[in-house]
């Protein structure tokens, strides 16, 4: 059933690996950015449950940035797809969609891994050191970048151009990035804006990231939340592999 | 191997294919000619799964291509017109990669892939990044990739176009090694020399229907033997004789500068549609 998912996966990673300098540098200039403006200048001396902002800020950039770095193979996907019709090669080879599908979510996941980890690096730099030895810390990102790249393939197969590929990124990513508790404690918004934040995926990730970098019980909803909506948006992007032919 | 019932394929209201039937023989070289637009790519796009039919079947070395589709997919090599290779990756690895598509194991893989691209004349560039290469090389690289699962069936969409005179007959030569193999190959394209010299079979194909399918030489012999072009007030007009002898006596009453030359098929499929293959 997953026959050829390798190749599919292999090839993200050894463009990837072809572009890495690039790559790393252009994963650590938003979180690096994010630091030095809230964290220095804006969030100094403010605190949140005993931790400074800037401890508050690290786990909220690790969500975005594993949400956005997951989210980005969908560029991939449609560069592949329009531009160098790679797609075709897939598609006329013996794979199924659920191989396919596997091998690009995992890529994604890939990428949104080492994203986290370039901003684990910047976080040292800037004397943070929190809990990353945690194994729900890693589940929680793992999860959230399942989430973000299954969404990612899902609407990569729905899109008919590059232009509408942007334009999801700045209707959802975009939106969540900011909203989904990455940057201020959700607890702070009108309760009504809470509960609309709270369906969001980010925020569930968010939170259960921040809390176990700081090593205290996160909410095992959370996991089950975000598992449940990356199997939907699995599925959903299985079931679209055949709309983007024609 | 390659068999073709009432296919047929519409765009919201625009039938691109209009029951399409016919069947390609072991080891043939099937010619599928027509101008831009006819429904060469979409015919090919069909059977190798990137477009999905409207109704009719086909079967691929016996296989249904939507009912068995992984067991059909086992049975060709796809040659697109548009160059499809991964630009960032090195020859090995595009061809690495098309090898894992098809799950072949890897001591065969990294052999086979060897013999490949020494067959195609690539091996010494087996590293080199794709982008680095020239169109040719491409285009063999895109042969070879095609055919290093060893495939029945090998498709063809348009395999030379753009390529300059030299390298499209170097395309033809490795072709015709292929078929030599006992590869079955369809082949597109709307250059009649390509089909004349290559094809054991031409399709003629207009506004997603089949015309004619017949072998090249027989084509051009239900046309004529010889051709004679007149240019009438900006208009060519084509006249074809049986003989030399009547092409003369013809030539003999004529006051306007003409062109006599042997029937290709471009003749045969002006005369039979009504329209050039070449616009």
């Amino acid at each position: 059933m997953l026959n050829g998912f390798t190749a599919v996966y292999l090839r993200e990673m050894w463009i990837l690996k072809r572009r890495i300098k690039r790559q790393l540098l252009s994963m650590s200039v938003s979180p690096f950015l994010y630091l030095i403006a809230f964290g220095y200048a804006m969030g100094k001396g403010a605190t949140f449950d005993g931790h400074t902002y800037i401890e508050f800020l690290i786990p909220g950039l690790v969500a975005m940035s594993s949400m956005t770095q997951a989210f980005a193979i969908s560029t991939d996907i449609n560069v592949a797809r329009f531009y160098w019709h790679i797609f075709e090669e897939f598609q006329a080879a013996p794979i199924s969609n659920a191989a396919y599908v596997a091998g690009e979510v995992l890529a994604g996941m890939t990428r949104g891994f080492i994203s986290v980890g370039v901003i684990l690096v910047i976080g040292l730099c800037f004397n943070v050191f929190l809990d990353y030895g945690n194994l729900l810390f890693w589940l929680a990102i793992g999860l959230n970048s399942f989430v973000f790249a299954s969404l990612a393939v899902w609407l990569a197969m729905l899109v008919k151009s590059h232009a509408d590929q942007a334009m999801l990124t700045n209707f959802i990513i975009t939106p969540m990035a900011f909203l989904g508790g990455t940057f201020f404690p959700v607890e702070r918004l009108p309760v009504w804006a809470q509960k609309i934040i709270c369906l969001l995926p980010l925020t569930h990730a968010a939170a259960v990231i921040r809390k176990t970098a700081f090593g205290t019980p996160p909410d095992l909803f959370s996991y089950l939340l975000l598992l449940v909506i990356g199997v939907i948006f699995f599925y959903a992007a299985l079931k679209c592999v055949d709309i983007a032919r024609d | 191997m390659i068999k073709i019932e009432k296919l047929q394929k519409s765009y919201k209201n625009i039938l691109a294919l209009k029951e399409i039937s016919f069947s390609v023989h072991p080891g043939e070289l099937f010619a599928y000619l027509g101008p831009n637009g006819a429904g060469k790519t979409t015919t090919i796009r069909i059977l190798t799964g990137l477009t999905r039919r409207t109704s009719g079947d086909a079967w691929l070395g016996g296989f249904h291509i939507e009912k068995e589709t992984l067991k059909a997919k086992k049975e060709f090599g796809l040659v697109m017109q548009s160059i499809n290779l991964d630009q960032e990756l090195s020859i090995y690895e595009n061809m690495d990669i098309h090898c894992r598509l098809f799950n072949m194991p890897h001591p065969k893989r990294r052999k086979k892939i060897d013999e490949i691209l020494s067959y195609v004349d690539l091996a010494d560039r087996k590293n080199s990044l794709v982008k680095q290469l020239s169109g040719g090389m491409k285009r063999r690289l895109m042969i070879a990739r095609a055919i290093v699962h060893s495939p029945r069936i090998l498709f063809l969409d348009e395999p030379t176009v753009g390529l300059d005179p030299k390298i499209r007959r170097r395309i033809w030569a490795l072709i015709k090694q292929i078929q030599n193999t006992g590869t079955t190959i369809f082949l597109t394209t709307h250059y009649i020399e390509e089909a004349e010299f290559l094809a054991d079979r031409v399709a003629f194909l207009d506004e997603g229907r089949i015309v004619v399918i017949d072998t090249p030489q027989k084509l051009m012999d239900q046309t004529g033997t010889w051709a004679i072009d007149q240019m009438y007030e900006n208009k060519m007009e084509t006249v074809y004789f049986d003989t030399r002898s009547k092409a003369d006596a013809f030539i003999a009453e004529q006051q306007e500068s003409y062109t006599l030359r042997r029937v290709n098929l471009e003749d045969s499929f002006l005369s039979l549609t009504g329209k050039k293959v070449q616009c």
